[in-house]
C-alpha cells in the first residue's frame, strides 16, 4: 500500500466514523478522534482516530514506537493529549487521570505489571477501590475475587504475595483487578510477551468470554499471528499515524505487514552457510539462582562454536536473563562450568570476562549499555577503558581514544551531531549501534546479545542483524537471546529452547519446525541431545 | 507541553550552560531577597545592611583578604566534596574530616618532636592521612553493610567533635583561659606563613588551588576519574562495565576526606596555632562546602569561584555581627536559603518558556475544537 | 547498691529521653513509608523546641507551647514537601537545607531567650492505680509527662493504621510503587504531602517536649543531633511503629547511660556513644537480606508521572 492509499483508507475510516457518529454514536464503546500527543523531540500520536465496539476484540497493531501504547495511555488517563476528543459510549468525556477512566469502566493491563510485589493479591486488587471498608479492606475483596476468577477462568489465590507469583499468574491478577472495577473496556498491552503458546491460547479463551459478556477488548500487539487469531478488527499504526482499520477476515498477514512497515518486508536476510570452528563457549551443567534465591538456571549445558550463531528461544522469564548475567560476570553460579575459548572462566568477574574476549550487548541498553549523561565518545570506551590502548597506567590516552571514536562512528553509521553530545540524545537505533561498535570492533571471541532489536524501528533492526551476521562471518561465536522467534529463525544456525531454566532441546535452524519449538517453549516436549 | 495564557512550557532534553548559570545566579539573588526580609524583621534596614557589608568586605583590602581567608577551607573541602558528589557519594562528613586533620596536625606539632623544615609537611601529610581514613570508614560501611552514607558521615562528625572535646579537656589539656579549654600553643616551626599584614595563610591557599586543578585533571584524564563519573551516573552501567564499586568508593573517600582534613590543618597551623573547641576551628565549613560544591555543579575549578562567594558570606557574617549587632547565625540562614533556591530551581531548568505561536493548541481540553 | 532504685532510674529516664525520639521517629516512619526521606527532622525539632518555649514562656501555659511547636514543625515540613514532591528536588539535599536553615533561624531568633528557665513546665503525671504496683509502678507509671503516654498510645494507633486499614495500604503502596498507585487513581502527591507534613508535626512535638518538658529551658542547638539519630532509628525499626518504641527506648537508655557512667569514663567520650551506636545499629541492619530490611522500594526517589 502506498502512502496515498493509506491516506485514502484513513479518510475512508474517518468518514465511516463520522457517519456512524451522526447516526448512533452510543453504539461505540470508545471513540478517539483526532488525538495528537508530542513528547520532547517525538510526535507520538498524529491526529489518530480509533474506535472500539462492545463485544469485539479490536487489535492495535504496529511496531515498537508506532504510538499504540501512548494512545491507550491517553485513553487510560496517564497522559493528556495535546488535542483531540474522547467519547465513551457516545458521550464526550474529559479524562484527567486513571481515576476518571476507571470510573468510566476502562481498565488496562500494562506490559510492565503495575502490581506491588510485597503486597498480597487481594491487597493489590483492593488498592484505591471505592467502597472498601476502612478496616481490613482486603478481606472483602477476596470473595468477589474468587467469583470473578471462576467466571472468567483465571485461577489465582487471593492470599499469596505477588512477588511469589509467576509472570502468567501476575497477569491474571492484573486482568482480575480491572474486571473487579467493572471494566467494560479492557486494554491489554502486549499481553502475550510473558506467556507460552499454551498460556496464550488460554488468554484468548478468556477474551472470547469477555466478548460474550459484551465487553470491548483492545489488544495492543506487534505479532501478526495473534491479530489474525484473536481479533475481529485491527487498526494498524505506523510512526504515530493510523494507516488503516480492517476486519481480520478481510485481510492477510502479508497485507498487515505491509501496512505496518510501509514497504515489502524482507522476511529472510541472506545468510551464508555456517562453517563452525573451534568452541567459543562451553557451558556445562550450570545452576544459577535468581534474586529470590530460587533456581533460575537448572543444569544448562550448551556450546557455541566460532563463526556460529546459537539462538536461545523461549518466553522471557525462563532463566535467560540469569544465564546471560552469569556468562557476563554479573551473577554468580552455584554449580557448573563455563569455558571461553578453552579457558575456564566460571564465576569470573565482569572485567575478567571482558578481557577474555566476551562482548555483551545488554537487554537494557539505556540503563546498562550506556551512561546516558556521558558523551558518545566516553560511552564508546566503556567496559574497555582500563585496557591499553585506551589507558596506560592510571591515565587515559586521549589521542588514541579520539581516533577509535572517529572510526567507530563512521564504521557503524552512528548518527550524532558531535562525539561529545550526550548519549541520551541519540535515537534507540543509534544507541544500539554505539553499543555494537563498542562491543564488536575488537574481534571478540564470544558475543552475548540479549534482545538486541527490542524496541527498534525496522531500519535499525535490519542494520543490527547485519552487524551480528558480519561478526559471525568474521569468526565470532554469537549467543543470541531473543523473544522474537522470527528473529531467531532468521539469524541463528542452531536454536536452543529454554523453559523453566532448562534447555528442552537444540535444533539446527534448517530442520526447525515451528510447532515443535512452540511445544518446547511450553515445556511440553523435549529433544534428546544429539551425540 | 503545557500552555498558560500566552506562554508555552516545553520540556528540554538537556539544559544549556547559560541556562544553568542564569538559574544559579537567580537562585542566589532570590535568597538575598528573602534574607533582606529577615534583616527587616530584625529591625535593620536591609539596604543599609547590604551596603555596609559590601563596604566592609569588598571595599577594603582588609575585607578582601578576609574573604580569601574564609574561602581557603571552603576550597579544600569543596573540591573534596565535588569529587564525592560526582561519584554520588553524599559526604556530609566534611566537618568531621576537617577536625580529623586538625587533630592529627596538632598531635604532630605538639608531640612528634619533628623539627623544621619537616614539621609543616609532616603536619599536612599526617592530616591528610587522618582525614582520608576518617572518610574511608563510611565508604566501607556503605559498600559492605549498605549503611546510608548520609547518616554515617553525619554521625562521624559528632564522634570527631567529641573526640576533640575530650582531647582539649583531657590528655592534651593546655592552659585554660577565661574558662575555655585549649591545647598548648604550637612551636613556631608549626606555624604557617602569612601574607604580611593579613591573616591569610597562603601555603594552604596554594594547596587548595593546586588541589582543584589536580582533581579536575583526575576527573577528566584518568581511569579513576572516568570510573568515578560512570559510578556517579549509572550504577547499572558501572556494574556492566566491570567497575569495582569498592575501589571507586574507597578511593573517592580517601581523597575527599584527605582534602577536607587539609583544611583543618590549615586552620590550626595558620590561624589558631593550637587545638581548641571544635566550633571555633570549623565554623560550619564542612556543611557550607556542601553548598559550595553543589553550586559549582561538581566542577573542581568552579569550586574556587563558589568558595569565594561563600567566603564573602562568612566575612559578611562578621560584619553583621560587629557593625550591625546581629547574630552570626544569619549566615546559616542565608546558606540554607541559597541551597533551597538552588535545588528548587533544578526542575525549572528542565523546562523552557516561550511565547505561543498563533493557533497553537491547548492541552487536555478534550472538548475544544482541534482540527 | 540499691539496684531497684537504679533500675527504676534507668527505665524511667529511658522512657523520658526516648519520648522525643519516639515522636519524631513515628513521624519519620510515616513520611518514609510514603517514599519521602526527610532529613530536615533536626531542623523541625529545633524550630519546634524554640517556638514551643517562646510561646509557653509568654503565655504561661506549656500545652499551648506544644501545640505551636507542632504547627511550626508541620509548616517546615510543608516546605520540604513542596521542594521534594512538587519541585522534585533531591530529597536528601532538601532536608539538609531545611536543617541548616532551621538551626540558623532558631539560633537567630532565639537570642535573648536563653538562660531563663521555663515559668511553667509540663508537669509529670502519676497514673492512679497502676503506679502502686511494686517496682513496675514507679518505673513506668510515675514521673513521666503526658506526652510520653500519648506517644506510646500513638505508636499503637499508627501501627493499626498502617497495617490494618485502607489508609495504611494506600500509604505503603505509594512508597513501594507510586506509578502503580497513580495508575489506580490514587493521588500520589496528596498522600506524600500529608505524610510528610504529619511527620513534621510529630517532629515539632518532639522538639517541644525537649524545651517544655524534659529540660524546661531554651539553649541554642539543644537537639544535639537527635534528629539524625531519628533517621537511623527509622531504618533500625524497619519502618514499623511498634518496633520504633523498642528502638526509642533503647536509645533513650543509651543516652541516660552515657550520663550515668560519667564517673568512670571521660564525659566527652560517653557523649559519642549514641552516635557510634547508631552506626553500629545500621551496620547490623545491613547484614539482613534486602527483602527482610523492609525499606519502601521507592524511598528517596521523586515521582514524575509517565516520564519518557
Amino acid at each position: 500500500m502506498t502512502v496515498s492509499a493509506a491516506d485514502r483508507y484513513t479518510r475512508h475510516v474517518m468518514g465511516g466514523i463520522e457517519r456512524a457518529q451522526a447516526a448512533a454514536p452510543s453504539s461505540l464503546a470508545v471513540l478517539l478522534r483526532d488525538i495528537t500527543k508530542t513528547f520532547p523531540g517525538v510526535l507520538a500520536n498524529d491526529r489518530v482516530a480509533f474506535e472500539v465496539r462492545p463485544g469485539e476484540v479490536h487489535a492495535l497493531l504496529g511496531e515498537n514506537g508506532a504510538g499504540k501504547t501512548t494512545l491507550m495511555n491517553i485513553l487510560y488517563g496517564l497522559y493528556r493529549p495535546d488535542s483531540g476528543q474522547i467519547f465513551v459510549r457516545g458521550e464526550s468525556v474529559l479524562i484527567r487521570s486513571p481515576r476518571d477512566s476507571i470510573a468510566l469502566g476502562i481498565g488496562m493491563v500494562h506490559q510492565h505489571f503495575k502490581l506491588i510485589p510485597p503486597h498480597t493479591v487481594a491487597e493489590n486488587v483492593a488498592l484505591g477501590l471505592k467502597g472498601t471498608p476502612f478496616w481490613n479492606p482486603a478481606r472483602v475483596v477476596e470473595r468477589g475475587l474468587r467469583e470473578l476468577s471462576e467466571r472468567y477462568g483465571l485461577p489465582v489465590d487471593p492470599a499469596t504475595r505477588v512477588w511469589d507469583l509467576a509472570a502468567g499468574e501476575q497477569q491474571r491478577v492484573e486482568i482480575l483487578k480491572a474486571l473487579y472495577r467493572g471494566a467494560q473496556i479492557l486494554v491489554l498491552d502486549e499481553p502475550t510477551s510473558v506467556l507460552t503458546p499454551q498460556e496464550t491460547a488460554e488468554l484468548f479463551k478468556v477474551l472470547a468470554r469477555m466478548k460474550a459478556e459484551g465487553q470491548a477488548v483492545v489488544l495492543i500487539t506487534h505479532k501478526l499471528a495473534e491479530v489474525m487469531e484473536a481479533a475481529d478488527r485491527v487498526t494498524v499504526m505506523r510512526r504515530g499515524r493510523v494507516v488503516g482499520t480492517v476486519r481480520t477476515q478481510e485481510t492477510s498477514k502479508a497485507e498487515l505487514a505491509r501496512m505496518m512497515v510501509g514497504r515489502e518486508v524482507v522476511f529472510r536476510l541472506t545468510k551464508g552457510a555456517c562453517a563452525p570452528g573451534e568452541e567459543a563457549l562451553l557451558v556445562d551443567d550450570l545452576w544459577v539462582r535468581n534474586d529470590r534465591r530460587l533456581p533460575a538456571v537448572r543444569g544448562v549445558s550448551l556450546k557455541v562454536c566460532q563463526a556460529e550463531i546459537l539462538g536461545i528461544a523461549g518466553v522471557a522469564g525462563n532463566g535467560q536473563r540469569e544465564l546471560v548475567e552469569t556468562l557476563t560476570g554479573l551473577r554468580k553460579a552455584d554449580r557448573g562450568r563455563v569455558e571461553i575459548g578453552g579457558r575456564g572462566v566460571t564465576n569470573a568477574s565482569a572485567r575478567t570476562l571482558a578481557s577474555a574476549g566476551v562482548a555483551h550487548v545488554p537487554e537494557d541498553r539505556l540503563r546498562m549499555g550506556i551512561v546516558p549523561g556521558m558523551s558518545v565518545a566516553d560511552n564508546l570506551i566503556l567496559r574497555r577503558h582500563h585496557r591499553p590502548p585506551f589507558s596506560r597506567g592510571p591515565l587515559l590516552q586521549a589521542g588514541k581514544i579520539r581516533e577509535v571514536v572517529g572510526q567507530a562512528i563512521e564504521g557503524y553509521g552512528i548518527v550524532t551531531p558531535t562525539p561529545h553530545a550526550p548519549a541520551k540524545l541519540l535515537s534507540g537505533g543509534n544507541i544500539q549501534k554505539l553499543i555494537l561498535a563498542r562491543e564488536l570492533s575488537e574481534g571478540p571471541t564470544l558475543i552475548i546479545a540479549a534482545h538486541p532489536t527490542y524496541g527498534l524501528d525496522v531500519g535499525s533492526t535490519e542494520q543490527v542483524r547485519r552487524f551480528l551476521l558480519r561478526c559471525r562471518d568474521e569468526g565470532g561465536g554469537v549467543l543470541l537471546v531473543s523473544e522474537d522467534l522470527e528473529e531467531i529463525m532468521e539469524l541463528a544456525d542452531q536454536i536452543a529452547v529454554m523453559f523453566r531454566g532448562e534447555i528442552m532441546g537444540t535444533v539446527a535452524a534448517g530442520e526447525a519446525d515451528l510447532e515443535e519449538i512452540g511445544l518446547m517453549m511450553a515445556g511440553e516436549a523435549r529433544r534428546a541431545p544429539q551425540p | 507541553m503545557k500552555r498558560f495564557g500566552p506562554f508555552v512550557f516545553e520540556r528540554r532534553l538537556a539544559p544549556s550552560r547559560t541556562t544553568v548559570i542564569g538559574v544559579s545566579v537567580a537562585a542566589v539573588a532570590l535568597a538575598l531577597l528573602v534574607s533582606a526580609l529577615i534583616f527587616w524583621g530584625y529591625g535593620v534596614n536591609p539596604w543599609k545592611a547590604y551596603v555596609a557589608i559590601a563596604q566592609e568586605t569588598l571595599g577594603s583590602r582588609h575585607g578582601l583578604m578576609e574573604i580569601i581567608r574564609r574561602a581557603i577551607p571552603l576550597i579544600l573541602c569543596g573540591v573534596g566534596l565535588a569529587l564525592a558528589f560526582r561519584a554520588r557519594f553524599w559526604n556530609i562528613g566534611a566537618e568531621g574530616q576537617v577536625l580529623a586533620g586538625a587533630v592529627a596536625a596538632s598531635g604532630i606539632a605538639l608531640f612528634s618532636g619533628i623539627l623544621a623544615p619537616w614539621l609543616l609537611p609532616a603536619m599536612f601529610g599526617g592530616g591528610f592521612l587522618a582525614g582520608a581514613l576518617w572518610g574511608a570508614v563510611p565508604a566501607l560501611l556503605r559498600v559492605r553493610f549498605a549503611v546510608n552514607e548520609v547518616i554515617s558521615t553525619l554521625m562521624m562528625n559528632y564522634i570527631m567533635i567529641y573526640i576533640v572535646e575530650w582531647l582539649i579537656h583531657g590528655p592534651w589539656k593546655g592552659a585554660t583561659m577565661r574558662g575555655f579549654a585549649y591545647s598548648d600553643f604550637f612551636p613556631d616551626a608549626a606555624k604557617l606563613a602569612l601574607i604580611p599584614g593579613t591573616r591569610v595563610h597562603w601555603p594552604t591557599l596554594v594547596v587548595g588551588v593546586a588541589a582543584a586543578v589536580v582533581v579536575a585533571a583526575l576527573l577528566a584524564r584518568t581511569r579513576l576519574g572516568y570510573e568515578i563519573r560512570v559510578v556517579g551516573q549509572s550504577t547499572d552501567a558501572a556494574r556492566y562495565a566491570g567497575i569495582s564499586f569498592f575501589k571507586v568508593m574507597v578511593w573517592t573517600m580517601l581523597l575527599s576526606g584527605g582534602l577536607a582534613a587539609l583544611a583543618g590543618v590549615g586552620e590550626v597551623a595558620g590561624i589558631h596555632y593550637r587545638l581548641r573547641s571544635p566550633t571555633h576551628i570549623s565554623l560550619g565549613y564542612g556543611y557550607t562546602s556542601i553548598i559550595v560544591a553543589w553550586l559549582a555543579r561538581g566542577s573542581p575549578l568552579a569550586v574556587i569561584l563558589t568558595a569565594l562567594l561563600f567566603g564573602l558570606i562568612f566575612a559578611a557574617g562578621d560584619t553583621v555581627r560587629v557593625v550591625l549587632q546581629m547574630p552570626f547565625q544569619i549566615v546559616s540562614v542565608l546558606n540554607g536559603l541559597i541551597l533551597f533556591f538552588l535545588i528548587g530551581s533544578e526542575l525549572l531548568m528542565q523546562w523552557r518558556v516561550r511565547i505561543a505561536a498563533k493557533g497553537e493548541r491547548w492541552t487536555g481540553r478534550a472538548g475544544s475544537s482541534g482540527s | 547498691m540499691d539496684w531497684q532504685g537504679w533500675l527504676v532510674g534507668i527505665v524511667g529516664r529511658a522512657l523520658a529521653f526516648g519520648t522525643p525520639l519516639l515522636w519524631a521517629t513515628l513521624g519519620e516512619v510515616y513520611a518514609e513509608r510514603s517514599g519521602v526521606v526527610n532529613l530536615g527532622v533536626e531542623g523541625m525539632m529545633i524550630l519546634g523546641a524554640f517556638s514551643a518555649f517562646a510561646v509557653a514562656q509568654t503565655a504561661g501555659h506549656p500545652g499551648v507551647g506544644v501545640l505551636v511547636g507542632a504547627v511550626v514543625g508541620g509548616a517546615a515540613a510543608l516546605l520540604h514537601a513542596v521542594m521534594t514532591v512538587t519541585l522534585r528536588a533531591n530529597q536528601y539535599v532538601s532536608g539538609l537545607a531545611l536543617t541548616l536553615f532551621g538551626l540558623g533561624l532558631a539560633g537567630l531568633v532565639g537570642r535573648g531567650w536563653e538562660g531563663t528557665p521555663l515559668r511553667q513546665a509540663l508537669p509529670p503525671v502519676t497514673i492512679p492505680g497502676l503506679s502502686e504496683i511494686p517496682l513496675l509502678g514507679p518505673m513506668l507509671f510515675q514521673g513521666q509527662t503526658v506526652l510520653t503516654y500519648v506517644g506510646l498510645f500513638l505508636a499503637v494507633v499508627l501501627w493499626l493504621l498502617l497495617w490494618k486499614t485502607r489508609w495504611g495500604v494506600v500509604v505503603r503502596s505509594v512508597g513501594e510503587s507510586p506509578a502503580t498507585a497513580d495508575a489506580l487513581g490514587i493521588n500520589v502527591f496528596r498522600v506524600r504531602y500529608l505524610a510528610v507534613v504529619f511527620g513534621g508535626t510529630l517532629a515539632g512535638i518532639a522538639g517541644a517536649y525537649l524545651s517544655v518538658a524534659y529540660r524546661p529551658a531554651w539553649t541554642e542547638g539543644m537537639t544535639a543531633g537527635m534528629g539524625w539519630i531519628v533517621i537511623a532509628l527509622a531504618i533500625f525499626a524497619g519502618w514499623d511503629p511498634l518496633r520504633t518504641v523498642g528502638g526509642a527506648l533503647f536509645f533513650g537508655a543509651l543516652y541516660h547511660l552515657s550520663f550515668r557512667l560519667q564517673g568512670l569514663v571521660a564525659p566527652e567520650l560517653l557523649k559519642l556513644m549514641p552516635y557510634a551506636s547508631a552506626i553500629l545499629v545500621l551496620a547490623l541492619v545491613g547484614l539482613r537480606s534486602v527483602r527482610r530490611r523492609g525499606a519502601p522500594s521507592a524511598l528517596g526517589l521523586p515521582y514524575t508521572r509517565g516520564e519518557r
